[in-house]
C-alpha cells in the first residue's frame, strides 16, 4: 500500500497541469485524476458477489469500509487477463462510495500539461469511447484518461 | 410524565431563554420589526400551546403577554424599559408555573390577576413605569406552592421529539450509574410541598423583582441570570442532539465493535498473549459503549402510540362507537429507526380494528357485549424482540367472508379452500387488494391494506401473526427486532462462498446425508426435505447464487437451515454452517442494489466481506412468498390422523414422480389394446363393457397413439366409467396418509410421504369432471328420494370431507361438512336437523365413540349414526354398536358407504 497522502502533498498542481495515477491495461496507459484516488492496493482478497455483473469482481474491507472492486480490463470490454493477475488496485471515491479499480498494473503519479490534451479521437472503441474523458499525448506514448463518474454508472451501461 | 406535557415543557423552556434574549434586544433596538415579529410568535407559540394542553392559568399569562406584544407590534405601544420588565415579569410567571408543573404534572394554585391587569394597563398604553405593583402577596402564594429545584430530580423520560431529525438524549440514559433520586418521583405532592425550603429563594427573587418592577433592568444583563427563579430541571437532563450526529456515532461504535471482533479472533490463536488483560478490558468497555449508545436510539413506543387516542377518539364521535383504547407497556422501548417504520403500519391497524374490527353500539348490545368496544395495544420485550399486541372485542373475521370475497378476486378456488383451515383463510386479509369491510369508509378501506402493513413490517425483519375468533375479536401479534443496526446472522458456506442468514429468519438447522434420519429427497428436480412429517421446500443456495461448484461437493453431507417468512417455512441447502456472529448491516454499493437475495452486506470478525442473505428475497424468488400455512393446524390435523393406515395405489404417469390414489376409490385396474382407442368429440376413448368410456391422461399432451397394451385405472360411479390412463402400476401401500403442501397444481390435491418417498396425491375430482363435466351434478333421481336426505359429514381430514362430500352429493344427498365433534355439536345447538350423521372415529379432541354418545344424549339422539373408520374388526364393530353407531363402514368402501345409508334411511322411515 503506496502512502497515498505523501503523493498527494508532495506534487503541488503546477499552473496548466493535473496530477494523474497512472496505470496500465495490457500496453496501454491510462490516467485518473490524482484527487479522485484513495488508495492504491496490491494482492486484496476479494469476496466474490454472486448473481453481480462479471466485471464486478467482488467486494472488499477497505479499513473498515466494503469497497466494491472492478475489473477495469473487462468493464472496457478487453479479454481478461491469462495467467495470474498482478493484484494491483486503484481505489476511488464515487459518490461517497468507494470503488477499487483493478488494473493490469499502477504506473506514477505525473503532472500532464493541458495543451497536450485533445479529445478521443472518434474512431477508438465504442466502449472505451464511453468511459474515457480524452486524450493526453506524452512523448513516448498517449494517455487515456479514464471518466469514472462513467465507468461506474452500472444503470445506464445496462440500460443501454 | 406524559409525553406531551414533557415535550411541551422541554420547548417552552427553550422559547423562553430565547424570549428573555430577544426581549433584551428590543429594548435596545425598540424599533427592529424583526426582532418584535419573532418575540410575538414565540409568546404565541406558549400561549398557543397552553391552551391545546388545557392550562388555563398559563394561558391567561402568556395572553396578557401577548397582548402587550401585539400592541406593541401594532405601534399602538412604545417600548419603553417599563414595559420590556413587565413582559419579562410575565415570562417569570410562565416559568414558575412551568417549574411546578413540571413536579406535580398540575398548575399550580395561585391568582395572577394583578400581573394580568398591570400587562392589561400597560397594554392600553399606560408607562408600565408609573405602575406600582404588590407584587409579593400573590407570588409569595405561587412561590409556596412551586417546590423548589431540590425536589425537582424527576428523570426525564428518554424523550422523542416530533421533529424528524431532533431527537433527545437524556444524560442518565446513557449512564446507568448516575443515581436517580427514586424517591422524589414517587414523592406525591404534599411531599414536594414539604420538601421545598418555605420557597424564601423563591419569594426573594420574585419581590427583588417586583420591588424593582419600576426600574428598567440593566440593559447588559444576561439572558440567563435575569430574574429567572430557578433552572428547568427537565431542561437541564435533557438535551437536544442531531440524529444524524447520533447515527455518526452509532457507526463509529459500529466499527469499533467489528475492530474488537478482529482484535479477539487473533487473540484467541496467540493464548499466551500480553495483550489479553488489555484487549479484554477493552472488549468490556467496546460493549457497554456499544450499548450505551444504542440507548440513545431507544425510543418507548408510546411515541408511535402518541396520536392513536385521539385518532381512536374521532373515529368514535364520527361511526358512534364508544371505543375504549387500553395501551399497556408505553414504555417499552426500541430502536428510533424501526420505531418511524412501524408507526404507520400500527396506525393503519388501530383503525381498522376501530373500524372494521368493532362492531356498532347497538350491534353489541344485540351480541350480548358491553357497549364499550375495547381496543388494547400491549407492547413487552421477548428476546431480542419486541412484541406488540393489538387486541379488539369486536366482530372477529367472517371466514365465510373472506372465502367469498378470495374466490370473488380469483384468489383461489372452492378446492383449495376446501382444504384450507380457519387459519389459512383468514391470512387471505394480507394479500393485496383484499378488504371485507361492505363499503369504504373515510376512515379505513382507503387501498393502503394489510398487505402493505404485512410487506412494511416484514421489511424489517418483522412477522405479523392473526389470531380471530368470529364474533369474539381479533388479536394480530407483531414481532419485530429491537435494532437493524447490529444484528446476530448465522454465517454459512455455499460452493466455498461465505453469506450470512439474520439469526432473526432462522428457525432451526437440519444436517442432511444419505444414511441419516434426513435426506434430500427430489420431487421431478425439486429437492424436498421430510422433517417431522411434514415436506420442506427446500432451495440450494448454491443454485439460486448461480456459484459453480466441483461435482464431487454435492455428494458431501448438507446442512439446511430451515427459514421462515411469515408463515411460509423453506429449507436453504448450504455445505457447511459456522458460528453465529453479531454483524453490523452495511447497505450494499448502489450498482449491486437490484440483486434482491441480498439485504446488505458486512464484515466478519476476520476481516473479511460477506454478503448477507434476505429471507424475504430468497421466498419471493422461489416464488412462494405468499404462500402461507396454518402450521399448528396443520400440526394437529396430522397427530390426529397419523394411525389411520389407508391402502394407496401407487403409479407412474407423464412424469417420473410417483403418483398416488386411494385404492378405494378404483374401481379396477384394466389393460387395453391401444388399437381399440377411438376418438370421440375430441377425446379419447374405447368401448368397455358395452358404454363408451373416456379416457382420460395425467399429463393433456400424452399420446395414446401406437400398438401394445395401456394401463388404465378404472374408475366408476353408478353407471358411468372413466379411465385414467397410467404409464405403469407400482404397488398398493398401505400406511398413513399425511397430506402436505395443499394442491397447487390442479389435480393434485397434494403430496405425502409414501413407501418412504414423496409422492403426489391426484385429485380424483378433478379428472372425473373432465371426463364427465356434469359428474358431480347427478340428478338425485336415480337413487331416488335420497335428494331429500340430509347428511352431516363429521372428519377431521379435509381430504376425506373432499372426497366424501362430493361423493354424497353425488349420490344426490345434501351433504354438510364440518370439521369435527365441537363444530358438529355446534351444529345441533344452532337447531339444524340431518338425517344421517357419518362421522370419523379418530378425530382430535372429542372422538368418534364420544361424540356418538354426546349426540345419543342430546336433540339428535333419533338420528342414526354411521361410523366410518379405518379399522372395521369385529371389536371395532362391537365397540361402534356400544357407543350407539347404527352402522359401521370402512373409509374407502364407497359401494358399502351407499348401501349401509340407504339401509339406515329406510330402517328409519320403516320404523317411523
Amino acid at each position: 500500500m503506496n502512502d497515498l497522502e505523501r503523493m498527494k502533498s508532495g506534487l503541488m498542481e503546477a499552473e496548466g497541469a493535473k496530477e494523474f495515477v497512472t496505470f496500465y491495461i495490457g500496453d496501454q496507459l491510462f490516467g485518473i485524476h490524482v484527487l479522485q484516488v484513495q488508495d492504491i492496493l496490491s494482492n486484496v482478497r476479494t469476496t466474490r458477489i454472486p448473481l453481480a455483473p462479471p466485471e464486478i469482481t467482488g467486494s472488499l474491507n477497505l479499513r473498515g469500509r466494503i469497497v466494491t472492486a472492478i475489473n477495469v480490463r473487462l468493464r472496457i470490454g478487453l479479454p481478461p487477463l491469462e495467467g495470474a493477475q498482478s493484484g494491483m488496485s486503484i481505489v476511488v471515491d464515487h459518490h461517497g462510495e468507494l470503488y477499487s479499480l483493478m488494473v493490469d498494473s499502477v504506473g506514477e503519479v505525473m503532472p500532464l500539461q493541458s495543451e497536450d490534451f485533445e479529445r478521443s479521437p472518434p474512431t477508438i472503441s465504442p466502449r472505451l469511447k464511453e468511459y474515457s474523458e480524452g486524450i493526453y499525448r506524452l512523448k513516448d506514448r498517449l494517455l487515456v484518461v479514464l471518466n469514472i463518474e462513467r465507468l461506474l454508472d452500472f444503470g445506464r451501461a445496462s440500460a443501454a | 410524565m406524559d409525553e406531551l406535557l414533557q415535550e411541551f415543557l422541554t420547548e417552552t423552556n427553550e422559547g423562553l431563554g430565547y424570549l428573555d434574549v430577544e426581549l433584551v434586544k428590543l429594548e435596545q433596538n425598540p424599533n427592529d420589526p424583526d426582532i418584535l415579529s419573532n418575540i410575538f410568535r414565540l409568546m404565541h407559540t406558549i400561549k398557543g400551546t397552553c391552551g391545546f394542553l388545557g392550562l388555563p392559568r398559563l394561558e391567561a399569562v402568556a395572553h396578557a403577554g401577548e397582548n402587550v406584544l401585539g400592541k406593541v407590534r401594532d405601534g399602538d405601544v412604545e417600548v419603553t424599559p417599563g414595559l420590556v420588565s413587565i413582559v419579562l415579569e410575565c415570562l417569570d410567571r410562565i416559568r414558575l408555573i412551568l417549574g411546578a408543573l413540571e413536579e406535580t404534572e398540575a398548575e399550580p394554585v395561585g391568582d395572577d390577576s394583578e400581573l394580568i391587569a398591570r400587562l392589561e394597563t400597560v397594554a392600553e398604553g399606560w408607562d408600565a413605569e408609573q405602575l406600582t405593583q404588590p407584587v409579593a402577596s400573590d407570588a409569595l402564594e405561587t412561590g409556596s406552592d412551586a417546590p423548589s429545584e431540590e425536589a425537582a430530580s424527576v428523570p426525564t423520560a428518554e424523550d422523542s421529539a416530533a421533529d424528524e431529525t431532533v431527537s433527545e438524549v437524556d444524560p442518565e440514559q446513557a449512564d446507568e450509574d448516575v443515581p436517580v433520586e427514586l424517591a422524589e418521583i414517587e414523592a406525591t405532592e404534599e411531599n414536594i410541598v414539604e420538601m421545598v425550603q418555605p420557597g424564601e429563594e423563591v419569594v426573594a427573587v420574585v419581590s427583588n423583582d417586583g420591588a424593582g418592577g419600576g426600574q428598567p433592568p440593566a440593559p447588559e444583563m444576561e439572558a440567563g441570570d435575569q430574574g429567572q427563579p430557578r433552572e428547568s430541571s427537565v431542561a437541564n437532563q435533557s438535551i437536544r442532539v442531531n440524529v444524524e450526529l447520533l447515527e455518526n456515532l452509532m457507526t463509529m461504535v459500529s466499527e469499533l465493535v467489528l475492530n474488537r471482533n478482529q482484535l479477539l479472533q487473533i487473540l484467541r490463536t496467540h493464548k499466551d498473549s500480553d495483550f489479553a488483560a488489555p484487549l479484554q478490558r477493552l472488549n468490556h468497555v467496546v460493549s457497554e459503549l456499544q450499548e450505551g449508545v444504542m440507548k440513545t436510539r431507544m425510543q418507548p413506543i408510546g411515541n408511535a402510540w402518541a396520536k392513536l387516542p385521539r385518532i381512536v377518539r374521532d373515529l368514535s364521535q364520527d361511526m358512534h362507537k364508544k371505543i375504549d383504547l387500553q395501551m399497556k407497556g408505553a414504555d417499552t422501548e426500541l430502536d428510533r429507526q424501526v420505531l418511524e417504520l412501524i408507526k404507520d403500519p400500527l396506525t393503519h391497524m388501530v383503525r381498522n380494528s376501530a373500524d372494521h374490527g368493532l362492531e356498532t353500539t347497538e350491534g353489541r348490545r344485540a351480541a350480548g357485549k358491553p357497549e364499550t368496544g375495547t381496543i388494547v395495544l400491549n407492547a413487552y420485550h421477548e428476546g431480542g424482540h419486541i412484541i406488540i399486541q393489538i387486541t379488539d372485542d369486536g366482530r372477529g373475521l367472517n371466514t365465510d367472508k373472506i372465502k367469498e370475497k378470495a374466490l370473488a378476486n380469483g384468489l383461489t378456488t372452492e378446492a383449495e379452500l376446501a382444504n384450507m383451515n380457519e387459519q389459512q383463510i383468514m391470512q387471505f386479509i394480507f394479500k393485496p387488494g383484499f378488504s371485507t369491510a361492505q363499503e369504504v369508509t373515510s376512515v379505513s378501506g382507503r387501498g393502503v391494506g394489510m398487505d402493505v402493513v404485512r410487506s412494511n413490517i416484514e421489511k424489517i425483519g418483522g412477522n405479523v401473526e392473526l389470531t380471530s375468533k368470529y364474533g369474539k375479536g381479533t388479536s394480530f401479534t407483531i414481532k419485530i427486532p429491537l435494532t437493524l443496526a447490529i444484528v446476530s446472522a448465522l454465517i454459512v458456506e455455499s460452493a466455498s462462498e461465505r453469506f450470512a442468514i439474520p439469526q432473526l429468519a432462522v428457525i432451526e438447522l437440519v444436517r442432511a446425508s444419505a444414511n441419516s434420519d434426513h435426506s434430500i429427497e427430489r420431487i421431478n428436480d425439486t429437492p424436498v426435505l421430510r422433517l417431522r412429517n411434514r415436506l420442506l421446500p427446500l432451495v440450494n443456495l448454491s443454485e439460486l447464487l448461480k456459484l459453480e461448484r466441483e461435482d464431487d461437493e454435492s455428494e458431501k453431507d448438507q446442512f439446511i437451515v430451515v427459514a421462515k417468512v411469515g408463515t411460509y417455512s423453506f429449507g436453504i441447502i448450504v455445505d457447511r454452517v459456522f458460528d453465529t456472529e453479531e454483524i453490523v448491516v452495511k447497505p450494499v454499493a448502489p450498482i449491486l442494489r437490484d440483486i434482491t437475495l441480498f439485504s446488505g452486506n458486512t464484515i466478519l470478525g476476520d476481516g473479511s466481506v460477506v454478503m448477507i442473505l434476505d429471507p424475504n428475497g430468497i421466498a419471493g424468488e422461489t416464488g412462494e412468498l405468499t404462500v402461507t400455512e396454518g402450521m399448528e393446524g396443520m400440526a394437529e390435523q396430522k397427530a390426529a390422523k397419523s394411525d389411520d393406515t389407508v391402502a394407496m395405489l401407487l403409479f407412474k404417469a407423464g412424469s417420473e414422480a410417483p403418483k398416488a390414489v386411494p385404492l378405494g376409490l378404483v374401481a379396477r385396474l384394466e389393460e387395453i389394446d391401444r388399437e381399440t382407442i377411438e376418438t370421440s368429440g375430441g377425446q379419447p376413448v374405447v368401448q368397455y363393457r358395452g358404454q363408451l368410456m373416456p379416457l382420460i391422461t395425467m399429463d393433456s399432451h400424452q399420446a395414446l397413439e401406437g400398438t401394445g397394451r395401456q394401463q388404465v385405472l378404472v374408475f366408476t360411479d353408478r353407471n358411468r366409467s372413466m379411465g385414467l390412463v397410467v404409464d405403469s402400476i407400482l404397488d398398493i401401500v398401505e400406511e398413513p396418509l399425511n397430506i402436505e403442501l395443499g394442491g397447487e397444481h390442479q389435480g393434485y390435491i397434494g403430496s405425502a410421504t409414501i413407501a418412504g418417498k414423496a409422492t403426489d396425491i391426484i385429485d380424483t375430482g378433478y379428472f372425473l369432471t373432465q371426463a364427465y363435466s356434469d359428474w358431480f351434478q347427478a340428478d338425485g333421481k336415480l337413487e331416488g328420494d335420497s335428494a331429500s336426505n340430509r347428511i352431516l359429514l363429521v372428519d377431521d381430514s379435509p381430504f376425506f370431507r373432499n372426497l366424501l362430500a362430493p361423493l354424497l352429493s353425488s349420490a344426490g344427498y345434501n351433504v354438510t361438512s364440518v370439521e369435527g365433534a365441537d363444530a358438529a355439536l355446534e351444529l345441533c345447538e344452532a337447531g339444524e336437523d340431518f338425517d344421517v350423521i357419518l362421522s370419523d372415529i379418530e378425530m382430535p379432541g372429542m372422538s368418534g365413540f364420544e361424540f356418538a354418545a354426546a349426540v345419543r344424549a342430546n336433540r339428535w339422539s333419533e338420528t342414526p349414526l354411521v361410523a366410518l373408520s379405518g379399522h372395521a374388526s369385529p371389536n371395532d364393530f362391537a365397540r361402534g354398536r356400544a357407543a350407539g353407531f347404527s352402522d359401521y363402514v370402512t373409509k374407502f368402501d364407497r359401494a358399502g358407504l351407499l348401501a349401509s345409508l340407504n339401509e339406515t334411511l329406510s330402517n328409519m322411515r320403516g320404523a317411523a
